[in-house]
């Protein structure tokens, strides 16, 4: 039995998942806990944030964050991708800053109109 | 001199929202003064998600967050007047600003709502012994470097305080190459969302010592290491329990305290246990027509309330204009009261006559609790109380008091009490 | 070849740079920090004692009363703060009212104006905040308050405005006689000069043994303290003196003319000349030692600690005179308390010496002083109006809590001597010193420094060389890791 908080909501429900029994989760206040506590302990995935380097803009560097989850292992990897980036002002939320972040069809989009 | 119906001071969160809603609501003349080049406040700065749960039922980024208020207030009639600092706020409602373009000038309102937001606490308000070198920064300094300015503010780090903003900061500072070797929390017990534990120190290794603080900082010119000690039951430092971290900076992330400056100018009364203004159930303060939302007023956790917040005091504002006959100094109003385990409630006092079905009032509990129940009562008579399986200092609490139990109390106590309700 | 050399450019330095600039003399200031006022001058008191606490017959006697007289002028010549708010020290029980007695006598002997001694209920009339049980004080209503930082930077703007040159980054590692002049290795170079004054401070003992036999040893003495709030800068509207009992000197509470309150200092061995570093124990003593003065102190609102360490030695005296061996060489050395107040007067002093050695005096006709910039904050409606003629960023506020405009930064860096740091820019113009510390304004004075000097923001330092902030850039694909 494996004790876990959500992370999904500020809630922070703490989960009890049963990786004996198909990962079986309780103690979630709602599915979307569910879900969580199942695949935590099967492949974890992070939704990762960051900013890449800007010309022309307001500001030098613009907010990113991948539009899912991506395998909670390439996080890391991931902000080295995000190093080689630069953007053109002007962007708007929701243009992709980088796709298809190592084949998982997760993209990099952007979080602020710059 | 240039006369409004309302002019809000801040374009953060609490100000965006305040600004589109006394515009719904009839407000014409509305003017938000921003001091930042940009509105959305210290929202640009949290680049992280976990804004609009509530509100939008999405997941945003505080850009995000900001960015549709942004949109919502620039679709209306309202004027935004950026890179302006207001000097001072009078009772007559007059607002002094200054800016680049205009110098300084002064414009009159029928209501004015203040949401200035909060300062952060600082190394010399807590006197951390040591040294004084640099790379000591409040979280929020370096999340506004690192964040905005695109620059890193140091490579190995400790931070003191576990609350969000330093969990926030943790995360960052390690996924930019920094190594956080300790997140260093004075209470025994972490202030900050069981979320960001996880993935803010689990997810990344990063040590978290509860019941300990920092008790030196060392170094000539910039940080080079600061002693960590173990405190007792009263915080103090256990002498024998030191140990030295190696590290470049420091991060201080030990409260956020309102900034209130112009409300105590205006000659507003402000509540010592929250440094906020003490409002009314429509957040007006203790000066008729001017009100005050969001962190200005009590330090929020989610900006999704700071959002409710701030559209009742807006509603509020535009209700008040025009109507100079609006503040009747003899209409009931019903104190409340902290009691047992409260720290503060907001509002501070309500007008049961100005409510439509109930009063929603916010607390925190002065520790943390497994089951509990809240109990709202008059005197000695409870007059309702809700069950809880979890309540902690970092989370504030909500409820609802209908209408009806307010119409006749005397003075309305929240307290909070252990075990489930009988 | 300068005619005379002064290492050292604190409060002291400054001030004999000055005086000597008023003649036709080639003058150099060698100071080892990268600003000036960064020791003792910028970590002490800010007090202009009135003159009654010492020796009488001593050069500190003297030189105090001397220099106390002369601030007033001198601050309205420069427009530096200064306000003579007065002092009191407190008695608690009959040893302090006979030592208040004491420092009376040694007042009317150091020649010391206007003192009074109050009963108890006088002192509680004029301060309703002290402790009631306080059983008399001396009132000295000549005490004033200045800025000190202030002091020593518009000084040594006048120097040099008026032909001095000062050199930073020069810490002196030699002194050689070669023959009717000196020669002296810094780390910016050799410098030449016919006369050496040495105004190091802690490091005075130092300086002199380069160029002579050892004949005083410096002990530095760590003073702590507290800065509070604005709110709390009317608990007293006097400097606030205790008596010294067996527990130690007592310790002071003041307003500052910037209207915050002073706790402090205590008084503990150093751990060396430069040992800025606070305690938890040195602290805790203040604030208990302070609370004996008046319990409506709030620690609550405490916005800063530092410690400055006093140049000090075993005499109780200034170490101020011709060297007695080597050759056109002054001491202006182990400048402790009053060494603020006296400054003035030992700048005058040091000239004489000089004088007296042979260095030829001849007063310059024309000496324009430097004056010290008024905040757009000061500024009358009309001056603002002018302010924002001549520069719109007068317009835009930096340091909320202060309210420091872009103006007032941007004008300062245009100064004889600017500031190159964020806390350079803080002790010109006050950003960063209100109740956030910097907090808000600390990235924007960053940025505008960055803009305005050139200097990258990596290569910007909080104060002292060495004191970057930043480490390097965001996303470089990990070469500054």
């Amino acid at each position: 039995m494996k004790h876990l908080i959500c992370i999904v909501c500020p809630k922070g429900c703490h989960l009890n998942v049963d990786e004996e029994n198909g990962c079986s989760v309780t103690g979630n206040g709602c599915p979307r806990g569910a879900e969580y506590g199942r695949e935590e302990l099967t492949h974890p995935t992070r939704v990762v944030t960051s900013t890449v380097k800007i010309t022309g803009g307001a500001h030098r560097r613009c907010p990113v964050k991948t539009d899912r989850g991506i395998p909670k292992e390439l996080v890391l990897r991931a902000m080295e991708l995000l190093d080689g980036v630069t953007l053109t002002a002007p962007v708007r939320r929701g243009d992709v800053a980088l796709p298809n972040v190592f084949g998982t069809g997760v993209n990099f989009v952007v979080t602020r109109d710059l | 001199m240039k006369e409004y119906d309302v002019i809000v001071v801040g374009a953060g969160p609490a100000g965006l929202a305040a600004a589109c809603e006394a515009y719904q609501n009839g407000a014409e003349r509305v003017l938000v003064v921003e001091r930042d080049k940009e509105p959305g406040g210290i929202l640009n700065q949290c680049i992280h998600s976990g804004f609009g749960l509530h509100y939008f039922k999405e997941e945003l980024t505080g850009p995000e967050y900001a960015g549709r208020f942004i949109d919502l207030l620039r679709a209306t009639g309202a004027e935004l007047l950026l890179d302006t600092m207001v000097l001072h706020v009078s009772e007559e409602k007059e607002v002094t600003m200054v800016n680049p373009r205009d110098g300084c000038f002064t414009a009159r309102a029928d209501a004015v709502i203040l949401t200035m937001g909060c300062r952060e606490r600082t190394r010399g308000a807590i006197g951390i012994p040591g040294t004084r070198p640099a790379g000591v920064f409040t979280a929020g300094m370096a999340q506004r470097y690192v964040n905005i300015e695109g620059y890193m503010v140091g490579r190995k780090v400790v931070i003191l305080g576990s609350g969000d903003i330093g969990l926030i900061m943790a995360r960052r500072m390690t996924l930019e190459g920094a190594k956080v070797a300790a997140c260093v929390e004075l209470m025994p017990y972490s202030n900050g969302l069981g979320r960001n534990i996880v993935q803010c120190l689990d997810d990344f290794g990063i040590p978290l010592y509860l019941s300990h603080t920092i008790t030196e900082i060392r170094g000539e010119r910039r940080v080079e290491g600061v002693v960590v000690s173990r405190v007792d039951g009263r915080g103090k430092p256990v002498p024998g329990t030191e140990r030295f971290f190696d590290c470049d900076t420091v991060l201080l992330s030990v409260g956020l305290i309102p900034e209130n400056e112009l409300s105590k100018e205006a000659g507003i009364e402000l509540d010592p246990r929250t440094k906020g203004p003490a409002v009314y159930e429509n957040m007006e303060t203790s000066v008729p027509g001017i009100f005050a939302c969001g962190n200005v007023v009590h330090v929020h956790d989610l900006v999704d309330f700071v959002t409710a917040e701030s559209r009742r005091a807006g509603a509020a504002a535009a209700r008040f204009c025009g109507r100079a006959d609006a503040w009747d100094p003899f209409e009931p109003a019903v104190p409340l009261e902290n009691g047992e385990n409260v720290g503060y409630t907001v509002p501070q006092h309500i007008r049961p006559g100005r409510i439509d079905r109930y009063a929603e009032v916010f607390f925190r509990v002065k520790r943390v609790f497994g089951d509990s129940v809240i109990e709202v009562s008059d005197g000695g008579k409870i007059l309702s109380s809700f069950r809880r399986d979890h309540m902690a200092p970092g989370e504030m609490e909500h409820i609802v008091i209908p209408k009806r139990l307010l119409q006749n109390a005397g003075k309305i106590t929240v307290s909070a009490k252990e075990g489930k309700r009988n | 070849m300068y005619d005379v050399t002064v290492i050292g450019c604190g409060v002291v330095g400054a001030g004999i740079a000055c005086e000597l600039s008023r003649h036709r003399l080639s003058v150099a200031v060698l100071e080892k920090e990268n600003d000036v006022a960064c020791g003792t001058t910028k970590a002490n008191s800010a007090i202009v004692h009135a003159g009654f606490d010492p020796m009488p017959g001593t050069a500190m006697a003297r030189l105090n009363v001397q220099g106390s007289k002369m601030m007033e002028a001198l601050c309205g010549e420069l427009s530096v703060e200064y306000r003579r708010i007065g002092s009191l020290v407190l008695a608690f029980g009959d040893g302090d009212l006979e030592t208040l007695r004491e420092l009376f006598r040694r007042g009317k002997a150091n020649g010391v104006e206007k003192m009074e001694l109050l009963t108890g209920a006088q002192a509680l009339a004029m301060e309703p905040n002290l402790n009631p049980a306080v059983a008399g004080a001396l009132y000295a209503p000549t005490a004033a308050i200045v800025n000190p930082w202030g002091l020593a930077i518009a000084l040594i703007q006048t120097a040099v405005k008026n032909g001095a040159r000062l050199h930073l980054n020069a810490g002196v590692n030699r002194i050689e006689e070669a023959g009717g002049f000196y020669r002296i290795g810094t780390d910016a170079g050799v410098f030449e000069t016919r006369y050496l004054v040495n105004a190091a401070g802690t490091h005075s003992d130092e300086i002199n043994n380069m160029a002579a036999k050892p004949f005083f040893q410096i002990l530095p003495l760590k003073g702590e303290y507290y800065v509070l709030d604005k709110s709390q800068g009317n608990v007293v509207s006097h400097t606030i003196f205790q008596c010294p009992d067996q527990n130690g000197k007592g310790v002071l509470i003041s307003p500052t003319v910037d209207g915050n309150l002073l706790v402090g200092p205590t008084a503990e061995p150093a751990d060396g000349p430069d040992d800025t570093a606070v305690t938890a124990r040195g602290l805790a003593k203040a604030a208990e030692t302070a609370l004996r003065s008046s319990e409506k102190i709030n620690f609550r609102e405490a916005i800063r600690n530092f410690s400055g360490v006093r140049a000090a030695t075993e005499k109780d005296d200034f170490i101020l005179g011709a060297s007695p061996d080597a050759p056109r060489f002054v001491n202006a050395a182990a400048i402790k308390s009053p060494g603020l107040s006296a400054a003035p007067a030992i700048a005058l002093e040091v000239c004489s010496i000089l004088r007296d050695m042979g260095l030829p005096l001849s007063r310059k006709e024309e000496f324009i002083p430097w004056k010290k910039h008024k905040l757009f904050r000061d500024m009358t409606e009309e001056e603002q109006k002018e302010a924002l003629r001549r520069d719109p960023l007068y317009g835009r506020v930096i340091c909320r809590c202060e309210t420091v405009t872009e103006g007032d930064i941007r004008r300062a860096l245009r100064d004889p001597i600017p500031p190159g740091s964020i806390d350079g820019v803080k002790r010109r113009c006050n950003a960063g010193m209100g109740r956030c510390q910097g907090g808000f304004c600390g990235p924007r004075v960053h940025e505008i420094l960055s803009r305005e000097t050139g200097m990258r923001m990596e290569k910007i330092c909080q104060d002292r060389a060495g004191s970057f902030l930043l480490t390097g850039e965001t996303k470089t694909g990990g070469a500054e890791k």
